[in-house]
């Protein structure tokens, strides 16, 4: 009984598929789990409420006809079933979530008891000012904090991400070009950019020019200059870049877009590995956004909504969206219209509230040198890594790197394993796989961020997992291991391919389950 | 006819005045199984080195770049239809666009058959 995902509609069908060879399906402790449309049945309830009064309805035709189709479970059953589902995912609470690029590091519970306090938890964004006074507070105390972290003197709060901080900073930077009557086609990216850079200044009506990087996996200055003209608006970068390796000629790339009339946009995804070392505004960018769920450890990846603030330079500074709080001798209150050079509003209310409690406390709990000394272990944290494999695996560069450490396939060669298949194989030992096959620039990419929340134990284990799994890689018979893995895991690996070309995005009634049971019955 | 080559690995082969575009069998293989291609319209006029398709693979997402300038006479259907033939077919059945070339001096900048395989060595 498979259903045509070639996935069990039932505990107890597993069995047939061999997949566990358990009667149950379950592995252990580990719960098959159906959807919830496929387990209970209609009318089961866990309420039991009297039925309506009997009053003429005015609905007319639009009364509902048809079965409403709602799973019918039971308390305990929705519970159970809410609760395999969430064993079934993997979370930087359960173990080291190396994927690089995305700061996966510890949320600590006081970001969440400060969420929680009642004077925070529940307000309303409608609420009259004089009644919010201190979250308002709260808003423009991370503000400040962000403005002098950065060295920058205006930022935008409301941006819910990092890809909306983005846009937000290229609407900024379009509205500036504007104001001086200047028409401009292009922005330039490196090659080894966030796919959401291009994406952003596509979204925003340029054509997007990519800069080649240099054999040390840096941006190509001659190829910078070649690519500069009156018809460039902006340059996107991001540093420590994506190679992991920190932009030293920066101030420089900086002076030559200036020189060219166009602005500098910082992706601020690895702000983490500079923070509290180095103010982006001394660099000389225009914009950059601060992901709140990175560097100050909001939750993120699944867990809670990212927030992407944006700090301006004093050119850009103007053009800051609305609303933005104000602190005068009324207290605090929010511009939420009439600012003229504003490009206008982003976003409903004022910004992610939950998150932003959360980075203050994080910031306050830290202080300036606890902030430092982030930066500071996450950097010591990567290097121990590339050092502690760099015999047995292969660094894409030479010398130290910043936060995250980045290998290329070179090491698998001639072996039949690829980077997926390691990748694959590390799910088995309990480890979620870093980030494969970004950035793009080299061959196989494993890009690993272990972050500064990472104990030596916790490292030093990670890194004897994957010192095994390379020399078992080398060994040049093992390839159907690693082809064959994952082996342990709920399910093993995914037909991939099969998803893309004809993706399955949403459960109908009949498309599964017991039409599909009858058809094979038969 | 003479394929050339780019080194961004397309490949180009002129009949007439018509030139067919596609993706080499290296670069195929380097993609990964092929899930979706996006063709431009007929009649868009690309330069030489500018973006004319957008191949997606399991892997990633690559642009495929003109060879050579011209105007675009006609995107393979039969690929939008069934993304897996770039990974059959990438040099035959596989072909991405037909141009009509504004410049056919454009090819001879281009690599051929050895100098392409030569390139591929260096890799």
């Amino acid at each position: 009984m498979l259903n045509r995902q070639g996935r069990p509609t039932t505990p107890h069908a597993a069995a047939n598929s061999a997949v566990t060879g358990t009667i149950t399906g379950n592995r252990g402790l580990q719960m098959e789990e159906a959807l919830i449309f496929e387990i209970g049945e209609e009318g089961r309830t866990g309420v039991d409420l009297p039925d309506a009064p009997k009053v003429k309805d005015r609905l007319g035709g639009l009364k509902r006809q048809g079965r409403i189709g709602l799973p019918g479970l039971s308390e305990p059953q929705v519970v159970r079933h809410f609760v395999r589902l969430s064993q079934k995912n993997y979370s930087i609470d359960a173990g080291l979530y190396p994927l690089g690029s995305c700061t996966m590091k510890h949320n600590p519970r006081l970001n969440e008891k400060m969420a929680r306090l009642p004077g925070l938890g529940d307000i309303h964004p409608l609420q009259p000012a004089s009644t919010v006074q201190g979250a308002l507070e709260l808003i423009d105390q991370l503000a400040g904090w962000l403005k002098t972290l950065t060295g920058m003197p205006a930022v935008a709060m409301s941006p819910a991400a990092g890809a909306h901080g983005e846009l937000c900073g290229l609407m900024a930077i379009r509205a500036a070009l504007k104001a001086r009557g200047d028409v401009r086609k292009r922005i330039l990216a490196p090659e080894s950019a966030h796919g959401t850079n291009p994406a952003t200044a596509a979204l925003c009506g340029y054509t997007v020019d990519p800069i080649p990087a240099t054999a040390e996996g840096r941006v190509d200055l001659d190829a910078l200059q070649a690519k500069l003209g009156p018809d460039v608006a902006a340059i996107m970068l991001t540093n420590p870049n994506t190679c992991g390796l920190f932009e030293r000629d920066i101030k420089t790339v900086a002076d030559m877009v200036h020189a060219a009339g166009a602005f500098f946009y910082c992706d601020g995804a690895n702000f983490n590995a500079i923070v509290g070392k180095v103010r982006p505004g001394d660099l000389g960018i225009d914009a950059m956004h601060i992901n709140l769920h990175k560097t100050f450890s909001t939750p993120h990846g699944g867990g809670g909504p990212g927030s992407g603030p944006v700090v301006l330079s004093d050119a850009l500074k103007d053009f800051v969206p609305v609303p933005y709080v104000v602190h005068g001798s009324d207290g605090y209150r929010l511009v939420e219209s009439g600012d003229a050079k504003s490009f206008g509003r982003m976003k409903a209310f004022n910004g992610q509230m939950g998150m932003f409690i959360r980075a203050l406390a994080y910031m306050m709990s830290h202080g300036a040198d606890g902030l430092k000394r982030v930066a500071e272990d996450s950097v010591l944290s990567a290097n121990y890594v590339m050092a502690s494999l760099k015999d047995v695996m292969t660094p894409s560069f030479e010398g130290p790197c910043m936060h995250e450490a980045l290998f290329d396939d070179r090491f698998l060669k001639d072996t039949g394993v690829t980077t997926l298949d390691f990748a694959k194989a590390m799910i088995d030992e309990g480890y979620h796989p870093m980030t494969v096959y970004f950035p793009l620039v080299v061959h196989g990419a494993m890009l690993i961020e272990p972050t500064e929340s990472e104990s030596k134990d916790s490292v030093d284990a990670f890194v004897t997992t994957l010192r095994g799994l390379a020399e078992k890689a080398k060994q040049g018979d093992q390839v159907a291991w690693f082809q064959a893995a994952p082996q342990l895991t709920p399910r093993r690996r995914l037909d991939e391919t099969r998803a893309a070309r004809s993706p399955v995005l949403r459960w109908k009634p009949g498309s599964n389950g017991a039409p599909i049971d009858k058809a094979a019955a038969e | 006819m003479t394929t050339r080559y780019t080194k961004d690995h397309e490949w180009i082969r002129l009949d007439g005045d018509v030139a067919t575009v596609g993706i080499s069998d290296y670069a195929q293989s380097q993609l990964g199984d092929v899930v979706f291609v996006d063709l431009p319209a007929p009649g868009k006029k690309v330069d030489a080195g500018a973006e004319v398709a957008v191949v997606e693979s399991v892997k990633a997402a690559s642009e495929v770049y003109a060879p050579a300038g011209g105007e675009v006479v006609e995107g393979n259907q039969a690929i939008v239809d069934d993304p897996a033939l770039v990974n059959r077919a990438a040099q035959t059945d596989g072909w991405f666009v037909k141009l009509k070339l504004s410049n056919k001096g454009e090819l001879d900048a281009l690599m051929d058959q050895v100098a392409y395989d030569a390139y591929l060595k260096t890799l």
